[in-house]
C-alpha cells in the first residue's frame, strides 16, 4: 500500500471523486492551475480538465454562495477556503443559507456541499493563519464538521464528506499536513513515512462521518482530542505516565457521543484537549455531555487543555499552543482527585 | 434539449504561462500625457471615460507630458526617489533575512513603491491611510525608523507590536498608518467610516485605503464603496492592481471583463486609472482625488495599473504560475528608474548621486538590521510572555488574568 502524507491524501480523495463522480467539482483561491498554495489541488486541473478544477475570486462568500447554488442545481461543490481563518466573511452563507435549506424547503432544496479548510497553529502564522474555528461550526444545527488527524483518515472522510448530502466542513490541521506533530516544537520535524496511519489505498474508501476512533486503550483516565492536538495527547500521555485512553473524534458533528460516554463511564476521568481558545470552545460542550452522561461514574472534575483566551500571537505561539507538558499537569490532576 | 445552443461554463485564462512568451509588452495602452484632466469639482457624469483611459505623465524619455503634469520640487522629487529606493533595500535585505530563518515570513513590493511614496507624501499628516502588505513605501516617505520595521519583523523584544502581528503587518498611528490586518479588504470599510466621522466632525480629514485588485471580488469593497457613495465621504479608494494575486491573474478578479477604475461609475463616483508606476502620475490624480474630496465632493476610486515584479510572498514562487521573463516585458517599466531618468532630464540628479544614494540607503537597512539582531531575531528574542495577555480588553477580565497565572508569567 502507497504511503502518503497528509497532502497527498486529501489530493488522493478529490481525484478519485474527480474520477468516479462528474457532477464533482473542485474550486477555491489559486487552486485551480497553482493547484493551492498547500499543493493540495495539485496536478488535479491538469489531469480532470479546467472545468473540474478551477481558481475562484478572493470572496469567501461568494464561493460558498455559488457553491451553495451549485449543490441545489444538483452538483456536489467542493471548495477550498485558503485558510480557516478566511472563512468568517463565508459565516452567514454557511449559518444562514448552507446549514439551514433542507430544513426550510423542507426537503425540496438542500446544499450537498464540502468546504475544506486548512486550519489551526504551529506554523508561525500570526493571528489570521491559526485559528481554530470549529466550534462556531459546532453551534450551528445544520453543518458537520470533520477534522481528521491522519493522511489514511483525512481520505476517508473527505471522500465521506463529499458523498454526504448535508453541507459538511473539513478542517485540515495544516500542521499535520507533512507530518505527525507532538507539540515538541524544539525537536526536528518528524515525517509521515513508515508510520501505519500513512499508509493510504490508493483508490476509493471510505471513514465514516460521526465515529471516533480508539487511538490507545487505558483504564485510568479518559482523553478526548481531535487533529493536530491527538499527536499532542499521545505525548503528554507518555510525559505523565498514566494509563489514559486516548479517543480522536475524527468528527465534531455527528459527534461519536457513544464512544465517548463508554470510555469516561469506564475509567471515571476525563481531560479535554483541543487548539481552539478555551472558553466557549468545544471542549465546554464535550465537559457538559461528559457531566450530563457520566456524573456518577466521574472520580474528578473533567479538565479542559486548550489554547488561552487570546488572539493567536505570533511570537508567543508555543506559549500558546497547549503542547504536552500542560496536557500532562492535567492527567496529574485529573489522577491527583 | 431545445435547438438553443448548449451552455458552457466560462473559466477565465491568463494569455500566457510559464514556457510561454509573455503577452504583456503587446498591452494597448493610452499614451503618456493623452488622458484629459478634468476640473476636481467636474460633476461625475461628466467623469465616465476617465476610468477606460490611462493617466501617464511621464513618457518613454522621463519627461513630464500632458494636463496632469503636478508642480513639484525637485527637493520633494528627491525625497520621493529616495524612499522607493530606500523601500527596495529594504525589501531586498529582509527577503534574505527570511531566507537565513531570521523571521517567518516577508512580503515585498517590487515595482510598487511609487504608490505609497508618492500618496503619502501628498496626504497630510492628520489623514489617514488604511494600508495592505504593499504600500511600506508610505512608511518610508514619512522616515518611519527603519529599525522599529525590524524589530517588528523579528518580532524581538523590541518589537512594537509586543509580538503579536505577523511580520509586517504594522500599525504605525503617528504615521497615519492603520494597523494593518491579514484578513484582505477588511479595513476598506473602515477607511470610509473614518472619512464619514471626520465629515461629521466638519474636520478636514480625508481617508486614503488600499485593496489588491483580486480582493476587489470581496463584499468588503463593494460594500465600501456604497458606503462612500451613498454618503459622500472625504476617502480616496485604490485598488492596485498588480496583475496578480497570489497565482490567480487579474481575470479571476473580472478584469478581463471591464477596468477596475470602472467599477465606480455604478456607484455614481469617478473612477480614475492611472499608470501606478509613474511616481508623477500617481501624485497627481491623488491631488486631484484629494481637493475633490476636501472641497466635500466625496470619495474617488483610483486603479493603480502596476505590475507585481516580485513574488506575492517569502511562500511564493510566481515562475510556477507565469512566464519568467513577464517583469521585463511589463511596458510601464521600473517606478525608481522612471522616476530617476524624469529627474536627470530635469538636471536635478544624476547617476553618480543615484549610485551614492543607493549605497547609503543600503547601509542604513544594513545598519537597521544589525541593531535589530542584537536585540534578537525570531525565536532569538521576544518581548515578555506576559505581553501575550495585555490589550486583549482595555482591562483585563478573570480569564486572562487566571490564565496568565496559569502559564506562571
Ligand atoms: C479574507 C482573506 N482571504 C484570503 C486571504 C489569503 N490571501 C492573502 S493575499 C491574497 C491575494 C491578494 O491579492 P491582491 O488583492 O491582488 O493583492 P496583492 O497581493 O496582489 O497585492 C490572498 C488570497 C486573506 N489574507 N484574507
Amino acid at each position: 500500500m502507497p504511503t502518503m502524507n497528509m497532502i497527498q491524501a486529501l489530493n488522493s480523495a478529490l481525484d478519485v471523486k474527480l474520477g468516479d463522480d462528474p457532477d464533482t467539482l473542485i474550486f477555491g483561491e489559486d487552486v485551480g492551475y497553482f493547484g493551492g498554495v498547500f499543493r493540495v489541488t495539485d496536478g488535479l486541473q491538469k489531469k480532470h480538465g479546467l472545468k473540474r478544477c478551477f481558481d475562484a475570486p478572493i470572496s469567501e462568500g461568494g464561493i460558498i454562495a455559488s457553491a451553495i447554488g451549485m449543490g441545489a442545481y444538483g452538483l456536489r461543490p467542493i471548495a477550498e477556503i485558503q485558510f480557516a481563518d478566511y472563512i468568517l466573511p463565508a459565516f452567514d452563507q454557511l449559518v444562514s443559507e448552507a446549514a439551514r435549506l433542507r430544513y426550510r424547503s423542507n426537503g425540496e432544496f438542500w446544499a450537498p456541499i464540502t468546504v475544506r479548510s486548512p486550519y489551526g497553529g504551529g506554523i508561525f502564522g500570526g493571528q489570521t493563519h491559526s485559528q481554530s474555528p470549529e466550534a462556531i461550526f459546532a453551534h450551528i444545527t445544520g453543518l458537520k464538521t470533520v477534522i481528521p488527524s491522519t493522511p489514511y483518515d483525512a481520505k476517508g472522510l473527505l471522500i465521506a464528506a463529499i458523498e454526504d448530502d448535508d453541507p459538511v466542513i473539513v478542517l485540515e490541521p495544516k500542521r499535520l499536513y507533512n507530518g505527525p506533530f507532538d507539540g515538541r516544537h524544539d525537536q526536528t520535524l518528524r515525517t509521515w513515512a513508515g508510520l501505519p496511519e500513512a499508509e493510504v489505498p490508493e483508490g476509493h474508501y471510505t471513514v465514516p462521518l460521526g465515529k471516533a476512533a480508539v487511538v490507545r486503550e487505558g483504564g485510568d483516565v479518559t482523553v478526548l482530542a481531535y487533529g493536530t492536538m491527538v499527536h499532542v495527547a499521545k505525548a503528554g500521555i507518555e510525559d505523565a505516565q498514566v494509563d489514559a485512553e486516548l479517543i480522536d473524534l475524527r468528527s465534531i458533528v455527528p459527534l461519536d457521543i457513544d464512544t465517548i460516554v463508554a470510555s469516561v463511564t469506564k475509567t471515571g476521568r476525563c481531560v479535554i484537549l483541543h487548539e481552539a481558545s478555551r472558553f466557549g470552545g468545544f471542549g465546554g460542550e464535550l465537559s457538559a455531555l461528559a457531566q450530563e452522561r457520566c456524573f456518577w461514574a466521574l472520580k474528578s472534575p473533567v479538565q479542559r487543555v486548550a489554547g488561552w483566551d487570546t488572539p493567536y500571537p505570533h511570537a508567543f505561539e508555543w506559549d500558546y499552543f497547549p503542547g504536552p507538558a500542560r496536557l500532562a499537569a492535567a492527567l496529574q490532576r485529573a489522577m491527583e482527585d | 434539449m431545445s435547438n438553443c445552443p448548449r451552455l458552457d461554463l466560462h473559466i477565465p485564462e491568463p494569455a500566457s504561462r510559464p514556457g510561454e512568451q509573455s503577452v504583456l509588452g503587446v498591452l494597448v495602452l493610452p499614451e503618456a500625457g493623452e488622458t484629459r484632466r478634468p476640473d476636481t469639482l467636474a460633476p461625475e457624469p461628466e467623469l465616465r471615460d476617465l476610468p477606460f483611459g490611462l493617466i501617464r505623465v511621464l513618457d518613454d524619455a522621463g519627461r513630464a507630458v500632458g494636463p496632469w503634469q503636478p508642480s513639484i520640487s525637485p527637493d520633494r522629487l528627491r525625497h520621493g526617489l529616495r524612499a522607493m529606493m530606500l523601500t527596495r533595500a529594504f525589501d531586498e535585505r529582509l527577503f534574505r533575512a527570511h531566507r537565513q530563518g531570521k523571521t517567518s515570513f516577508y512580503m515585498k513590493s517590487t515595482g510598487e513603491e511609487a504608490i505609497g511614496a508618492a500618496q503619502s507624501m501628498v496626504l497630510g499628516r492628520g489623514d489617514m491611510c488604511f494600508p495592505t502588505y504593499r504600500v511600506m513605501s508610505w512608511l518610508h516617505a514619512r522616515d518611519y525608523p527603519v529599525t522599529e520595521m525590524v524589530n517588528q519583523i523579528f518580532s524581538n523584544a523590541k518589537d512594537p507590536l509586543k509580538g503579536r502581528q505577523l511580520p509586517i503587518l504594522y500599525s504605525a498611528r503617528d504615521y497615519g498608518f492603520y494597523s494593518l490586518s491579514g484578513n484582505v479588504g477588511s479595513r476598506f470599510g473602515h477607511a470610509v467610516g473614518w472619512a464619514m466621522a471626520s465629515a461629521y466632525k466638519n474636520d478636514d480629514k480625508i481617508a486614503l485605503a488600499y485593496i489588491g485588485e483580486g480582493t476587489t471580488a470581496e463584499g468588503d469593497f463593494h460594500e465600501a464603496l456604497t458606503f462612500a457613495s451613498v454618503y459622500h465621504a472625504p476617502c480616496i479608494l485604490c485598488v492596485t492592481n498588480n496583475q496578480w494575486a497570489i497565482s490567480s491573474f487579474s481575470g479571476i478578479a473580472g478584469g478581463d471583463e471591464t477596468t477596475f477604475a470602472a467599477k465606480a461609475i455604478a456607484y455614481g463616483l469617478p473612477g480614475l486609472r492611472v499608470d501606478g508606476n509613474d511616481f508623477l502620475a500617481v501624485w497627481a490624480a491623488t491631488e486631484w482625488a484629494a481637493e475633490r474630496a476636501r472641497a466635500n465632493k466625496g470619495a474617488t476610486l483610483i486603479e493603480l495599473y502596476t505590475y507585481r515584479a516580485g513574488g506575492h510572498s517569502t511562500s511564493d514562487d510566481p515562475t510556477k504560475y507565469r512566464p519568467a521573463d513577464e517583469a521585463e516585458t511589463w511596458p510601464l517599466g521600473d517606478p525608481v528608474e522612471r522616476l530617476k531618468q524624469h529627474l536627470i532630464g530635469l538636471g536635478e540628479w544624476d547617476e553618480e548621486r543615484h549610485a551614492a544614494l543607493a549605497e547609503e540607503l543600503d547601509q542604513q537597512v544594513r545598519a537597521a538590521v544589525k541593531e535589530a539582531e542584537a536585540v534578537g531575531t525570531l525565536g532569538k528574542s521576544k518581548p515578555p510572555v506576559s505581553e501575550m495577555f495585555e490589550g486583549v480588553f482595555k482591562e483585563p477580565d478573570w480569564r486572562v488574568i487566571e490564565q496568565r497565572r496559569e502559564l506562571g508569567v
